[in-house]
């Protein structure tokens, strides 16, 4: 166990390949990778295979995959090889390997969502960000596993299987982006997209100690992305450092015409941000957002002011009473809409038919055998909290509180230019440990739901290891559109990570070294 | 305390939401429903008598496309998704509930 | 209850009937309402669909711009308010409908209020106007092609997203003939803007209509059905008089109306009740988080505006005005000068009736020689050339033609175009002088004695046997007005 930890632990590749053909691939990120692709001094194909070698050694135990592509993913190196040999200019993310959270869709492979019913379905058009991760070079390496339809905070909501934390195999990578997480944080590839509809970006980032990114509400297009709760879905990035993070995001971000939601404006440019420091930004530390959460997860996050503090930020505490309404106003928007989204799976047009009677009866039969327990509960929680004489006192007052919620922060906003508290109540639970109680389990995503009812962007990034060992994240929350300060703030924090340290050979590798913040570091020890 | 939401009111959301649950599920659901419910009191509680309802997080409008034709996917695509086809349409069981 | 009720046939003496009615019309859009799958009747099964209104996981809508600027066209037609509007979800599970949930304006529509003007002056107001995605056509196989026994069903989805406009009217109408002609009217207007093709029998028009009955003096209303299935003005007259009759018949046998759904059929001529599902009527409406709201601005309406033709009802009132010009009484919008001018306008032929006047032809003249004859033919009608129609009619008016020569020389005119005088002259037409008028009226006299004798003693009815002979006697040359002045005269001598 120690071993397995020591070989797989935070962001940074398993030492074990180190020193080996291509060792820049493994430990330049995907900043350094795509820069070194690009020169020709990096053959993608190479980067491709080291990374394939680590899915290889520990797909078996982590289970993160829920589709492979390598077929598909060599051939488009060897053809980015030959573009980059022939001179021909190349995309930002060439040559860096890429996975999937499995709602995203992309031609030629399963979109499952983690579910018995969309099984075998193959979609027939490409999701925006996906075309936009080809276009830039990425290379797609497969489709990750997910809490069932993004339900659930430990990726074991999902019909095929659990997904294992690097860290340590009996605890959950968190969710609903567990696949994801856990193999940027294995190595398996430098950068992976996950949803976050209350959290699921950015929690089982901190659970896997990587960074996660919910951006912005409508500054990545969700064409593609398989809704769980509209008003709420955003596409970001989990990835190894902050600086891979916005070059993530700045490939697939902005205005995309087949989202109506998605803003009319063009990608932010991040790059300069990084590195700039924190001297004389006003930063709020939002106690509604730490309190209740383990005490080593609060000392992080004091640890985190301090050290911003230290670094010539403003620091002062700030309190947003209306946090507390997030969680069970979630819990009200997010399966209602969920409810009507997944009224589409149905047996008809395609996925899984359980047959019956007559229609409604097929429908019903299909619908309760394919959506898994978690699934059926919100779509049942969901439908009564639209349904006739519940409306007013449930889905209607939760959109209040939504309001009540976007007026609190703007109001903190006044006086900070980002907040800073926990992204987790704890660090990774064991599995198995939240099932029985539903609860339990909604409780995980009380510090990260905020940000999604009211669409301002947030990031997790990895602040050292707890008393367990443990990863541990903080969570930074700057203004809607906010993303310059916010990979600012960011990047300092990484830089300014604890490593190492007291808890020993646990607390290795959360985060890169402080040259990791520009993103070009080589050599990752 | 009067649960939130009664074990027929369950079986009853079970069929809008067409979702054929078994008997021990509806009455596990009953209860973990009631039980979300009662962490949702306090939201329900709220006096927002003046407060406007957020539907969306984006004060968007009037995002409209040109009246122009795109391609449609091959039908033969379409219809290999049908878990049931026939003569180029989507096959279903008998329809009740109409005239 | 009500099966062992025999249904009364409407009216029913001292019952009214009060219908509303909900028109959804498709919208000539080039492409759906959220995707660019062509908008399109009649093609190859599941040949105009894709991810978006497939429903297919991860697709998402976006509007189209034609058809807000349509349905903002039909909102200035009917005078109404086009405003701000939200799409909502309306969920349901139906086969034909691939989300399982219908996209729809629901209490934030896109026009509200406003009125439409029938061509009998009635005015019948306006609810709403809402924007909406149609369903997908669903076919039951075996059975007899009804849902009801049938097997199985088929479903294509070309249709699915289709834009529709639903139209509201108030609970004005008062007979099956007023609910034809509020959809005749609302189909002209339809199409003078360019919203709708208009075409029922292809299910670019359909109706459903409210219906419920009261006691004639009854302030406030009955019940009412909603009676879904009418494809036909025809099936509309007969469903809405069936359906106010089986209510009274209901009523009058003591037993009171349920609110529901009923759907007509058409072969036995009579409204059943749909079966009602448990959870029909719970729809879960919620704002569509995957659209934004729709805010009509300035440039929009304005757009609108411009893209409005002169409509059915001002090109009536324009006909009614040529009418009483120099007169002060309004000539009657009933009867005949108000049928008149309702089949001109309907047939598009106004502007013809117009222009003969503006060149000097007599307006209730020219309104009858288009409205009778010309409105026969309205193609060859619509390429006349308005001066040789006013010639025309400034000819027959003169006397220089009789209404019977008149309307020859207007035949060739529609068949093969031409100067009036010259084919009059070619055919030898010329109105008799009257001096030879009353050689043929003396010379039938003395032919018919019998019936000249009951005529000079005061018998009315005999004046048609009269007049015909004389016509037949002079080749249609004598003007049948000119004949029974004539007639009149000798009567009067007598």
């Amino acid at each position: 166990m120690a071993d397995e930890r020591a070989g797989t632990s935070g962001a940074v590749g398993p030492g074990g390949t180190d020193g080996g053909t291509g060792a820049a691939g493994l430990h330049a990120g995907a900043v350094g990778i795509a820069q070194a692709v690009r020169r020709g001094e990096l053959r993608a194909q190479d980067v491709l295979e080291e990374h394939l070698a680590v899915v290889e050694a520990r797909e078996p135990a982590l289970h993160c995959f829920l589709a492979l592509d390598v077929e598909r993913a060599r051939a488009s190196a060897a053809a980015l090889d030959e573009a980059v040999a022939r001179g021909e200019a190349v995309g930002a993310l060439a040559g860096v390997p890429v996975v999937l959270k499995d709602n995203l869709c992309v031609p030629g492979l399963p979109a499952t969502c983690g579910s018995r019913i969309l099984e075998g379905w193959v979609p027939p058009y490409e999701a925006t960000v996906a075309a936009r991760l080809r276009k830039a070079g990425a290379l797609l390496v497969g489709k990750t596993n997910l809490d069932e339809f993004a339900m659930g905070s430990s990726t074991e909501h999902s019909a095929f299987g659990a997904t294992a934390n690097p860290h340590d195999p009996e605890r959950v990578p968190g969710g609903s982006s567990g696949g994801s997480a856990a193999a940027v944080a294995a190595g398996m590839a430098p950068i992976g997209l996950g949803s976050d509809t209350g959290g699921s970006i950015r929690q089982p980032a901190a659970l896997c100690g990587v960074v996660g990114v919910k951006p912005t509400y409508g500054l990545v297009s969700r064409y593609g992305l398989i809704a769980f709760a509209s008003s709420l879905d955003q596409i970001g990035p989990l990835t190894a450092t902050v600086a891979d993070a916005a070059l993530a995001l700045e490939v697939i971000a902005g205005a995309d015409p087949a989202d109506s939601t998605c803003l009319d404006r063009p990608a932010p440019v991040l790059g300069p941000v990084l590195g700039r420091g924190v001297e004389g930004l006003r930063v709020g530390v939002v106690g509604d957002l730490v309190e209740g959460a383990d005490r080593e997860v609060a000392a992080a996050v004091a640890a985190a002011a301090d050290r911003l503090a230290g670094a010539g930020a403003k620091v002062d505490e700030v309190a947003i009473p209306a946090c507390r309404y997030g969680l069970p106003a979630y819990y009200l928007l997010a399966p209602a809409e969920a409810s009507s989204n997944l009224a589409r799976y149905d047996g008809v047009r395609y996925g899984l038919r359980v047959e019956g009677e007559d229609v409604a009866a097929m429908n019903a039969a299909t619908r309760a055998a394919g959506f898994g327990r978690e699934v059926r509960r919100r779509i049942m929680l969901g439908t009564f909290a639209l349904s006739a004489g519940y409306y007013d006192a449930y889905y209607g007052q939760a959109q209040r509180v939504r309001t009540l919620m976007i007026q609190a922060f703007a109001d903190a906003y006044q006086r900070f230019d980002v907040l800073l508290g926990a992204t987790t109540p704890g660090v990774a639970f064991h599995q198995g440990e939240k099932l029985a109680d539903p609860l339990s389990m909604y409780l995980s995503d009380v510090f990260t739901v905020p940000s999604n009812l009211t669409g301002q962007p947030a990031l997790s990034v990895p602040f050292g290891t707890g008393e367990s060992g443990l990863p541990v994240g903080v969570q930074v929350l700057a203004p809607a559109l906010g993303e310059e300060v916010l990979f600012q703030v960011g990047s300092s924090l990484e830089a300014m990570a604890p490593r190492g340290g007291a808890d020993g050979a646990a607390g290795q590798g959360t985060g890169q070294e402080a040259g990791g913040a520009a993103g070009q570091g080589t050599g990752g020890r | 305390m009067e649960p939130r939401i009664s074990r027929d009111q369950v079986a009853h959301v079970a069929k809008l939401a067409r979702l054929a649950l078994a008997e021990d599920e509806l009455d596990v659901l009953a209860g973990e429903l009631a039980a979300v419910l009662d962490y949702a009191a306090d939201v329900a509680a709220l006096d927002t008598a003046a407060v406007p309802p957020t539907a969306h997080p984006l004060p968007l409008a009037n995002v409209l496309r040109a009246d122009e034709v795109r391609p449609s996917l091959d039908p033969a695509v379409v219809l290999a998704m049908a878990p049931d086809a026939a003569e180029g349409r989507f096959r279903v069981p008998r329809i009740l509930g109409g005239a | 209850m009500s099966a062992a009720v025999t249904v009364p046939v409407w009216p029913v003496e001292g019952w009214e009937l009060v219908a509303g009615l909900e028109v959804h019309t498709e919208l000539s859009t080039a492409t759906k309402l959220f995707c660019g799958c062509r908008n399109a009747f009649g093609d190859v099964p599941n040949t105009n669909t894709c991810p978006v209104c497939l429903g297919l996981p991860g697709s998402l809508p976006v509007l189209n711009a034609e058809a807000v600027e349509l349905a903002a066209r039909v909102g200035v037609a009917l005078g109404s308010d086009v405003r701000r509007s939200l799409f909502h979800r309306k969920n349901y599970f139906y086969p034909d409908m691939p989300k399982n949930y219908q996209v729809s304006q629901y209490d934030e529509p896109i026009c509200v209020g406003g009125s439409l003007e029938l061509p009998d002056g009635v005015r019948i107001g306006i609810v709403r106007a809402h924007l909406e995605e149609d369903t997908g056509k669903t076919t039951h196989v075996g059975g007899d092609g009804r849902i009801h026994g049938a097997s199985h069903s088929l479903v294509d989805y070309n249709r699915a997203g289709v834009p529709l406009l639903e139209i509201v009217s108030e609970p004005d109408l008062r007979s099956a003939e007023q609910a034809r002609a509020y959809v005749a009217e609302l189909r002209a207007i339809l199409v003078a803007v360019g919203a709708s093709d208009g075409r029922m029998e292809e299910g670019s028009l359909r109706v459903d209509a409210n219906v419920s009955v009261r006691r004639v003096g009854d302030a406030t209303l009955g019940t009412r059905c909603e009676v879904k299935n009418l494809n036909s003005l025809r099936s509309l007259g007969r469903a809405v008089e069936h359906e106010a009759a089986r209510q009274v018949a209901v009523l009058l046998a003591g037993g009171t109306v349920a609110q529901e759904t009923r759907h007509w059929r058409e072969d036995e001529g009579r409204t059943v009740a749909m079966r009602s599902k448990e959870e029909a009527f719970d729809y879960r409406y919620f704002p569509e988080p995957d659209l934004v709201p729709v805010a009509p601005d300035a440039a929009l309406l304005e757009r609108a505006r411009a893209a409005v033709p002169m409509l059915p009802a001002a090109r009536r009132a324009r006909l009614f005005g040529l009418l009483s010009r120099g007169g002060d009484q309004d000539p009657a919008r009933a009867g005949a000068p108000g049928a008149q001018v309702a089949a001109v306008v309907a047939s598009d032929l106004d502007q013809l009736v117009a222009g003969a006047v503006e060149r000097g032809a007599e307006p209730a003249l020219a309104l009858a020689r288009v409205a009778n004859e010309a409105a026969a033919e309205p193609d060859a009608a619509r390429r006349l050339d308005v001066e040789a129609f006013a010639h025309l009619c400034r000819m027959e008016a003169a006397g220089e033609l009789s209404a019977t020569q008149a309307k020859t020389v207007l035949g060739v005119l529609l068949a093969e175009g031409g100067d009036p005088a010259e084919i009059a002259a070619a055919r030898g037409l010329a109105a008799l002088p009257a001096g030879a008028v009353e050689e043929f009226v003396r010379s039938v006299a003395a032919a018919h004695p019998e019936e000249w004798g009951r005529w000079l003693a005061g018998e009315e009815k005999v004046a048609g046997f009269l007049v015909g002979r004389v016509m037949r006697e002079s080749g249609g040359r004598a003007d049948g007005k000119a004949v029974r002045a004539v007639l009149d005269a000798a009567r009067s001598r007598a």
